[in-house]
């Protein structure tokens, strides 16, 4: 039963707890999402020390997939470098069938470095609910590329 | 009172299954299904006249020109029009609404003047006027609804004043289903000499409308929320008004002369009619208006009333459900807006569509002012029309309680 695999109850878990929920005090960077046709709006804050991110805070409205997949991603960040967060952004995304739509990703695999996040494989089944999933994420690559000019931007006062 | 059981037959996207269960289709506010009456038409029309209209000389041209016209006089005599040359043919309501604010409120306003609006409004009888009033320099003020969700007029005098120079208002809301007080704030706005706009985007569909009673100056309304095919519409004004309205667009077929440097336009209504029209669009919803007027409207909004206080008594048996919109069966239409529990409206979509092929609407209903307004992200709307019935009512309610088992609400 579709319902079912969508609606897994981690999933809901995370939508009426979401991890990390706030702001940073200091964030170094800070990025904002919606979802225009649907009104779900996601924010991120990131701190990030010598490449790695070392704190996560978001805030959201919208609904159980899109809350869900953000609180996850929240926890799934933190501690890791930027290249991994890539890379986990593009696993996710082709679990999720944003990326190389034929070939998903069976997150469950051993190895696999998405954990949680595999409860959201069911959104898969509701292709107008992928946009929901990927809206934390689409501000999450917001700030990595804010994050990537502010390096550039710093590397280029040095020189 | 009107044979729903027998008008479904005329439908026959009602046949059809979604998830292995029968359609149960709730969003006609969004759109509405069309009967095979208006699909005929469209049929008709390309299998045997199409051609150009205003152009040609040959037979099919006099022949498509005739149903164009033909159509416009049924969309003008369904709502009690003086003349068919009132009645202007657009994409839709959005495209009439900007007609008349491009068309006359570009022209006509100025630093210090007013454009009255409400926070019900759609964002097509929103966003055209702020750019308006970017152009101009005027300034738009605001109607607040009231506790019951009907529009609050005991502000009225405070804010309508001879600065006003233009009222727009939603004749329906296509959120709380609440029906605009559109003779009294007529009355009102032509009194300090005010025209008034009005989105008929909900309205004409779902009740029994006469421009002269109803005391607006412009009507916009949309073929497709009244049976009718997607990309068309109309824009209903008063002659003396349109005659001095400005056209939004320019282009063949609204004009009487072209020169290099300046044209003159075409008398009404094809002034305001630049390029090929949607002909075959009109022909369909002159079918449209005929499929209605065949039914009567007074039923139309009958059924309406009825399903709507069926919906609304089952509802009320849903634990943690909460109505957006008017109790009063008189102020309101048939969309029904509503959120339950902390489950949200694209959650209750999705399992609507999935445990029982309900359709309904889930979001923001592109009037995110108002959603601000009534303090909520999103709500799930479901809205009835003609071929509705009961044990529609039924299956939307089993799917909100098996939303609640999903979610282990209570």
């Amino acid at each position: 039963m579709a319902l079912d695999e969508l609606y897994r109850e981690v999933i809901l878990d995370h939508y009426r707890n979401p991890r990390r929920k706030g702001t940073l005090t200091i964030p170094h960077i800070h990025a904002e999402g919606q979802n225009p046709s649907c009104g779900d709006e996601f924010s991120l804050d990131i701190a990030v020390d010598d490449g790695k991110v070392v704190d996560a805070a978001i805030q959201g409205i919208g609904c159980s997939i899109s809350q869900a997949s953000g609180s996850m991603m929240a926890d799934a960040i933190v501690g890791r470098t930027v290249p991994e967060i890539t890379d986990l952004t593009r696993q996710f995304k082709r679990m999720m069938s944003i990326e190389d739509g034929d070939n998903p990703v069976d997150g469950s695999r051993p190895g696999s470095v998405l954990g949680d996040l595999e409860a959201l494989q069911g959104v898969r089944k509701f292709p107008v609910r992928i946009k929901c999933a990927d809206l934390p994420w689409a501000t999450l690559e917001d700030a990595l590329a804010q994050l990537e000019g502010a390096n550039k931007g710093h590397g280029d006062s040095e020189t | 009172m009107l044979d729903a059981a027998a008008i479904r037959k005329d439908f026959p996207i009602l046949e059809r299954e979604v998830h292995g269960k029968p359609l149960v289709y709730l969003d006609s506010s969004a759109t509405t299904q069309k009967p095979l009456q208006v699909i005929d038409a469209l049929d008709h029309y390309y299998r045997t006249t199409n051609a150009n209209v205003h152009r040609g000389a040959h037979t099919l041209a006099q022949e498509a020109t005739d149903a164009y016209e033909g159509a416009r006089a049924k969309v003008a005599s369904f709502i009690r029009a003086a003349t068919p040359r009132e009645v202007i043919f657009t994409k839709g309501t959005t495209h009439g609404l900007n007609t008349v604010a491009y068309g006359w409120g570009l022209e006509q306003l100025g630093e210090g003047d007013r454009i009255l609006l409400t926070v019900m409004e759609h964002h097509s009888n929103l966003v055209p006027w702020q750019i308006i009033a970017r152009h101009t320099g005027a300034e738009l003020v605001y109607l607040d609804i009231a506790a019951d969700y009907t529009l609050d007029l005991s502000g009225l005098e405070d804010v309508l004043d001879e600065r006003v120079k233009i009222v727009s208002v939603s004749g329906m809301s296509n959120v709380t289903g609440t029906i605009g007080p559109v003779a009294e704030l007529a009355e009102a706005a032509h009194a300090v000499g005010a025209i008034v706009v009005v989105d008929g985007a909900q309205l004409v569909p779902h009740l029994p409308v006469d421009v002269d009673t109803l005391g607006a100056d412009f009507l916009a309304f949309s073929a497709h929320k009244m049976l009718g095919p997607t990309g068309v519409g109309a824009l209903w004004g008063r002659a003396e008004l349109l005659e001095r309205m400005e056209p939004f667009e320019g282009g063949g077929e609204m004009i009487s002369d072209v020169q290099l440097h300046e044209s003159r336009w075409a008398p009404l209504p094809h002034k305001f009619e630049a390029g090929t029209p949607p002909i075959a669009g009109a022909i369909g919803f002159g079918a449209a208006v005929d499929y209605l007027t065949g039914v009567g409207m007074d039923d139309v909004r009958a059924h309406e009333i009825e399903i709507t206080r069926y919906a609304l008594e089952r509802l009320a048996e849903v634990p943690d459900l909460k109505v957006y919109g008017p109790a009063d069966l008189d102020s309101r239409g048939g969309a029904v807006s509503f959120e339950l529990a902390d489950i949200h409206a694209h959650d209750l979509a999705t399992i609507l569509d999935e445990e029982q092929g309900v359709a309904v609407r889930a979001g923001h209903h592109c009037a995110k002012p108002l959603m601000r307004r009534l303090d909520v992200a999103s709500t799930a709307r479901a809205s009835f029309y003609i071929y509705n019935v009961p044990s529609d009512v039924d299956a939307l309610v089993s799917g909100l309680m098996r939303a609640r088992q999903i979610f282990g609400v209570g």
